[in-house]
């Protein structure tokens, strides 16, 4: 920069040096955290509340997530029993296999002939004196259809199709319980959805209303700083700053009580999923998350004090 | 520096702060603004610092017409201006240092050259030694004077004081006033509202004195 020459009034003047933005917001945050810490209980009080609204939907969605999870390991449950016609012999119920393995939604076919079958009724059921009375075998072959996991969702279309071959007789679904599944999924998931859009509402008003408060505190810091020539910027500064910390302090407690929940319930939940013969393992809260999660309440934060900040700043003028 | 032509200064409810006042103060001069408490020179100062703003007629300080800064320039034309408080206005949860470094801190100065400005202006008025102390523990003379470190430390073309010996005995006030006068001689303009005469010598002073809101009497003898 080029020095212009000096007016009257400018002479004793000398241009100082200035502190950096970068440095000027690095000072106010650290400021804004020390006076934060400064009042442990209180910000701690704050930080809680913060922490359990956002925890909520948080464990919630996790929840969701390993659900998803476990539906993906359900897909043996997606089969399609398709009854051929009674008339195929051996050799045609092999080519109808092969033609069903190769369309490129199913994964596996398995082949029931109508021997296996009968043999498998006979054990199964206790009728097996009364089915020896009988000089035909009633049961048709049985191909059982498995197909990819990513057409799960269409298995009713898939059914159809392969029930409109001429070897087919009849193709069963077994979907029900799955759509039920489904459905309670995607209520669920608009149900946390909905829960976290009115907590991450209320997170703003806590911290709003906390920075509100932290404003009113310094009243008399915020006239004399107008007066001698502090910017709106420099004083909304430190008031951001405190929202962005206590977002960011509460996501901290949310993580913990996050991963608390996780530490109470796996024991509990891998026994269940035991149960349902799932090698099932629980997804908890990764880094990337937890990141993301800091972030969110970090922006949920500045967004809160913002609004504080606009209707509070331009209340306090010096008059 | 400061001019005012035909200025008043109606507040809602119809009081009649400031009637039709005219005057001018050169740069450099030290004048003094007189007349009993409610005759306007809390008003005529605020509109000065465009706490308030006019009602009707033109006022210009430091080469700008007040009427016309935005909200956006006003942080930057209050840089150029300081002003001494009757109550000082001191921050209790800060040390005298940082009291005084605060218009440095607001205008963004580099953390050296603030503490040597700090220093300089401290020692101006003989505190150097309490930078350290919260000003609560100072007395009601020596808050003064950081009032008056803080006022000067960012060398401001202007020096505003609202009575600014108010509370202090006429030793301390002499004190002050003599303070303000080694500002006014190394060139920074001067206006001090008051309504303690004795410290006044009109032969040496611009001396605008206020009557209910009128500029009832004005002498430049120097």
């Amino acid at each position: 920069m080029s020095k212009k020459p000096a007016s009257s009034t400018n002479s004793r003047r000398k241009a100082p040096k200035q502190r950096s933005w970068f440095q000027q917001n690095q000072e106010v945050a650290v400021d804004s955290l020390w006076r934060l810490l400064a009042e442990p209980g209180s910000s701690l009080l704050t930080w809680s509340v913060i922490g359990i609204a956002l925890a909520l939907p948080v464990c919630l969605l996790l929840f969701l997530q390993n659900m998803q999870q476990l539906n993906g390991n359900l897909d043996e449950a997606g089969n399609i029993s398709l009854f051929m016609q009674m008339d195929l012999d051996q050799q045609a119920l092999e080519n109808s296999r092969a033609e069903i393995v190769a369309m490129p939604e199913v994964s596996e076919v398995i082949v029931i002939t109508a021997e296996q079958a009968l043999d498998e009724f006979q054990e199964s059921s206790g009728f097996g004196n009364a089915l020896e009375g009988l000089d035909e075998n009633p049961l048709p072959p049985l191909l059982i259809v498995t197909p990819g996991s990513e057409y799960l969702t269409s298995l009713p279309l898939l059914a159809t199709e392969l029930e409109s071959r001429p070897d087919v007789d009849s193709a069963q679904v077994d979907l029900e319980w799955i759509q039920r599944l489904f459905a309670i999924l995607g209520f669920a998931e608009r149900v946390t959805t909905g829960l976290a859009l009115l907590l991450g509402l209320g997170v703003i008003l806590a911290i709003g209303n906390t920075v509100r408060l932290a404003i009113e505190n310094r009243r008399d810091e915020i006239l004399l700083v107008k007066l001698i020539g502090g910017t709106d910027a420099y004083v909304a500064r430190p008031f951001l700053y405190t929202g962005i910390w206590y977002g960011v302090g509460g996501g901290l407690v949310a993580i913990f009580l996050i991963l608390l929940a996780f530490t109470v319930l796996s024991g509990p939940l891998s026994q269940l999923l035991v149960l349902y013969g799932n090698d099932f393992s629980l997804t908890g809260l990764n880094a990337s998350n937890a990141l993301a999660l800091l972030v969110t309440a970090g922006g949920l934060g500045i967004v809160g004090a913002w609004i504080s900040v606009l209707r509070q700043l331009k209340k306090i003028e010096p008059t | 520096m400061i001019k005012f032509d035909s200025v008043s200064k109606r507040y809602p409810g119809g009081h009649e702060a400031l009637l039709n006042v005219g005057f001018e103060l050169e740069a450099g001069e030290f004048a003094f603004l007189t007349g009993h408490s409610g005759a306007g020179k809390s008003t005529l100062l605020k509109l000065v610092m465009r706490m308030e703003k006019a009602s009707g007629g033109q006022v210009i300080v430091n080469g700008k017409n007040l009427n016309r800064l935005s909200r956006r320039q006003l942080p930057f034309f209050r840089r150029d201006i300081g002003v001494v408080f009757q109550d000082h206005q001191l921050l209790f949860d800060r040390t005298v240092f940082d009291n005084v470094a605060l218009p440095l801190l607001v205008a963004g100065y580099s953390n050296d050259d603030a503490s040597r400005r700090v220093r300089a202006a401290l020692d101006k008025v003989g505190l150097l030694k309490k930078e350290n102390q919260n000003p609560i523990a100072l007395s009601g003379g020596e808050q003064q004077r950081v009032g008056i470190a803080r006022a000067v430390v960012n060398k401001p073309v202007l020096l505003l004081a609202d009575e600014p010996t108010g509370n202090l005995d006429p030793e301390l006030s002499a004190e002050i006033m003599d303070l303000f006068h080694q500002f006014n001689q190394v060139g920074t303009s001067v206006l001090v509202a008051t309504h303690d005469l004795g410290l006044i010598d009109t032969t040496k002073h611009h001396v605008l004195t206020l009557d209910q809101g009128r500029l009832v009497q004005q002498g430049r003898t120097s």
